[in-house]
């Protein structure tokens, strides 16, 4: 009797839950990864980004979009570069920027995440761009803000770094026009390294024809197949080809315990010389994060040849995050 | 008192019987068993009748794994809070692990907790040793004082002994007396991840717990095991490589038994969703293929039993980045629900269903007791740690330990109306949870009518 009247319990369980980044209509309310964002909502991003490089070459380097908002840097893990870029992202959109050293004052101090947002937010923000060390801390955030605040991820983790990864779509559209012609490797610390997963999720969404990881079996995850690329652990055989190359930074505390025996080791297996550059078609193009190890990961010959595009990306990434700190602005939960 | 407990379907999966029947008890003890209406059944002066009709009449559930998080984590759940939702939940025997604070390594605490546990008179509380002091993995506790004063076994909760040296000591100590150790098979050092290894930790940046932590850790205990003689219950199964290997150690005749908990009977690593803590679990939560091989490994008998795994968690702390928040998730009151839904999904009866946790539990817990007090080197001796003749079946002459359940109703996961004081599970129905089949309406414990829905 009983069998018959649970046959209707049989229905697996749905995942019904909403990207928590997009409203309703599918807008940007919060920048938390580039995963699940569609091609449409990624390329109108670059395009408003477009729109703001050439505010820099202005002589009043300023608009007024943001005007009387207020952006909250919150970076539980120290920075200098993105907090910087987000810091003149904001200004140049007549924003009032507020930095907060967290890792040396509240979270020291024993206060909870959730506790320092809410302090925040009684203060009236209405942008937190936030950086974490743990995988996941925006979406925590972003579920305990009230609707007109808008949460953007500056790193969390290994997990995601979406403003990086935009301005990498950007600088390889802006040098290479389109992606569904290109070949891209992304070489060195996948397994740790959000940029990676972010700029994987956006080139297989822009449709990138194909995109390669390069490294050794110890810092790139097996279980990257699935995300839609390549595993090579050959540098020359993963490079062979490419279009563009994503160099990543090797972090100092991974070059001597069991992930790698040396910096000078890795260097001869991984590290990008011109030599092994020349692999790559002619005009291929070299980009990197930052900051940049010479002589561990890259030649000192590549981050300044002809094919090096890494301070240009540098560039790009305050109008990019000026474009996004624009677009969530404007869209309400 | 006497209770009659009439017009019910009564089914019991020690003697097979499924059949409407009436029950009388008298004191503690089941009195007769018998069709209504039946003569035998004449004469008989009830203080109390219970209407079962709609009904089935069950032996009480035995949970193999619920933390009352007493002593030490009462702000997380008190023992009265969490027996009560037991009671509510049918339970009326379970065992906790020793993971509280301070650990149970002394006997003075696990008097003191079955005193207290005793006294309040809801579920049959059966604590877990600390196999070594403060779960340390370095030396061993007084297993013998801690047995006297009512341990039924020996474990290390999450806590893995990473010198293999220490566990084979313990489990060669423990053999001599004849005690169960209780072990999850986790790998300490490649069990240091926050969700298990595949695509999704991949993709959500999170450190992984890959399958080789738990099928190094079997390997271990089962050649420790060929050493040693002793028993082990393993503790909350959570891949289909480990079940591989407990199949060919049942096999080959080791005395090993095992659980899984509900969490990965039901759920995959999908569940964790856009980081949501209430899925941050420990063992944590594996692939669909690994969630099939348990669902067919329990089906099979391979996996002899279903346990919550309750572990009632305070709200700050699920309120954290999901690798800082604190696993675990409230379940003792899925139990029921989780076990009916097992047995649909793969067209079973009900009887299959309770049999994972009633019957099999109990039968661990009675060898546990029965197996110390025989083989023990200084003869027979009094303890605390003795089941009640009759936990986990319902026969004439054993104890009314007996869960009322109307197998028709359905409930959705609320957490608000869970009466544990953990109020996190990935099943609430927020999460994607479906609608749970089984009601619980009455409880009797020992005798006593303990839970009454209405």
């Amino acid at each position: 009797m009983c069998k018959d009247a649970l046959n209707f319990l049989w229905s697996p369980r749905v995942q019904h839950k909403r990207n928590p980044q997009l409203n309703k209509n599918g807008e940007l309310i919060h920048l938390l990864s580039t995963e699940g964002l569609s091609r449409t909502l990624l390329t109108h991003i670059l395009d408003t980004a477009a729109n703001f490089v050439s505010v820099s070459d202005r002589e009043v380097k300023k608009v007024p979009l943001l005007r009387g908002k207020s952006v909250f840097n919150l970076f539980f893990e120290n920075s200098t570069r993105t907090r910087t870029t987000f810091e003149i992202a904001a200004k140049r959109l007549s924003a009032d920027v507020i930095n907060l050293d967290i890792a040396r004052s509240s979270a020291s101090k024993g206060e909870s995440l959730l506790d320092t947002i809410a302090i925040l937010s009684a203060m009236a923000a209405d942008i937190f761009v936030v950086r974490h060390a743990e995988s996941g801390a925006p979406y925590l955030i972003a579920q305990h803000t009230a609707p007109h605040v808008h949460v953007i991820n500056a790193g969390d983790g290994r997990h995601a770094h979406p403003t990086q990864g935009l301005l990498d779509m950007y600088t390889i559209r802006h040098f290479k026009g389109e992606f569904s012609n290109l070949c891209v490797a992304i070489v060195g610390d996948v397994l740790h390294s959000r940029v990676a997963r972010s700029d994987i999720h956006a080139l297989t969404t822009l449709g990138c024809a194909e995109v390669r990881v390069v490294g050794p079996k110890t810092l790139v995850p097996t279980d990257m197949s699935q995300m839609g690329v390549k595993v090579f652990n050959n540098l020359e055989e993963g490079i062979k080809g490419c279009d563009v190359v994503i160099m990543l930074r090797l972090q100092n505390e991974r070059m001597n315990g069991a992930l790698l025996p040396s910096s000078q080791e890795y260097f001869k297996g991984y590290g990008l010389t011109p030599q092994k550059l020349a692999l790559a078609k002619s005009d291929a193009i070299v980009m990197h994060p930052g900051p940049i190890n010479r002589g561990v990961e890259i030649d000192s010959a590549v981050v300044d040849g002809p094919q090096s595009v890494i301070l240009p990306q540098v560039t790009f990434g305050i109008a990019v995050r000026m474009a996004v700190m624009s677009i969530v602005a404007g869209n309400d939960a | 008192m006497n209770i009659l407990i009439k017009n019910g379907r009564v089914i019991d999966p020690c003697s097979t019987l499924d059949a409407l029947r009436d029950i009388q008890i008298t004191d503690s003890i089941i009195t007769k068993i018998g069709s209504p209406g039946a003569e035998s059944l004449e004469g008989f002066k009830a203080d109390l009748e219970i209407d079962a009709s709609q009904c089935i009449v069950a032996p009480g559930l035995v949970d193999l794994t619920a933390r009352l998080r007493e002593p030490g984590y009462e702000h997380e759940g008190m023992l009265e809070s969490e027996l009560r939702a037991c009671v509510a939940a049918g339970v009326t025997s379970l065992v906790c692990p020793p993971d509280t604070d301070p650990v149970l390594d002394e006997p003075g605490l696990v008097d003191m907790l079955k005193f207290r546990a005793g006294k309040m008179n809801l579920t049959r509380v059966h604590p877990l040793g600390a196999l070594t002091k403060g779960l340390k993995g370095e030396a061993l506790t007084e297993m013998f004082e801690l047995a006297q004063a009512g341990c039924i076994g020996f474990g290390q909760a999450e806590h893995s002994i990473s010198n293999t040296q220490v566990l084979q000591r313990a489990m060669q100590y423990a053999a001599t007396y004849g005690f169960c150790v209780w072990l999850r098979p986790q790998d300490y050092h490649l069990g240091q991840g926050v969700a298990a290894s595949g695509a999704l930790a991949t993709r959500l940046g999170l450190s992984g717990v890959s399958v080789a932590a738990e099928t190094i850790a079997l390997n271990t205990i089962f050649a420790l095991m060929r050493g040693t003689g002793a028993r082990v219950h393993l503790c909350r199964i959570s891949s289909a490589a480990g079940v591989a290997l407990i199949k060919n150690a049942k096999e080959e005749g080791l005395p090993v038994s095992c659980d899984v908990s509900i969490n990965s009977l039901h759920l995959t690593d999908q569940d964790i969703g856009f980081f949501d803590s209430r899925a941050r679990l420990t063992p944590p939560l594996r692939q669909e293929s690994d969630r099939k091989a348990l669902q067919m490994a329990l089906l099979e008998g391979v996996i002899d039993v279903l346990v919550s795994d309750h572990d009632p968690v305070e709200g700050d702390l699920k309120s954290l980045p999901f690798a800082q928040a604190k696993p675990g998730a409230s379940g003792v009151e899925l139990l029921l629900s989780l076990a009916l839904k097992w047995s649909a999904q793969h067209q079973l009866s009900v009887m299959d269903a309770l049999k994972v946790v009633t019957h099999n539990p109990a039968k661990i817990l009675h060898e546990a007791a029965l197996n110390w007090r025989t083989s023990s080197v200084l003869g027979t001796l009094s303890s605390n740690a003795q089941v009640a003749q009759g936990v986990g079946e319902l026969r004439v002459g054993g104890v009314a330990d007996i869960c009322i359940f109307d197998p028709n109703a359905v409930w959705m996961v609320k957490p608000e109306e869970l009466k544990s004081q953990g109020k996190f599970t990935p099943f609430a129905f927020d999460m994607g949870g479906t609608a749970m089949p089984g009601v619980v309406k009455f409880t009797v414990l020992g005798g006593e009518l303990v839970y009454s829905r209405d």
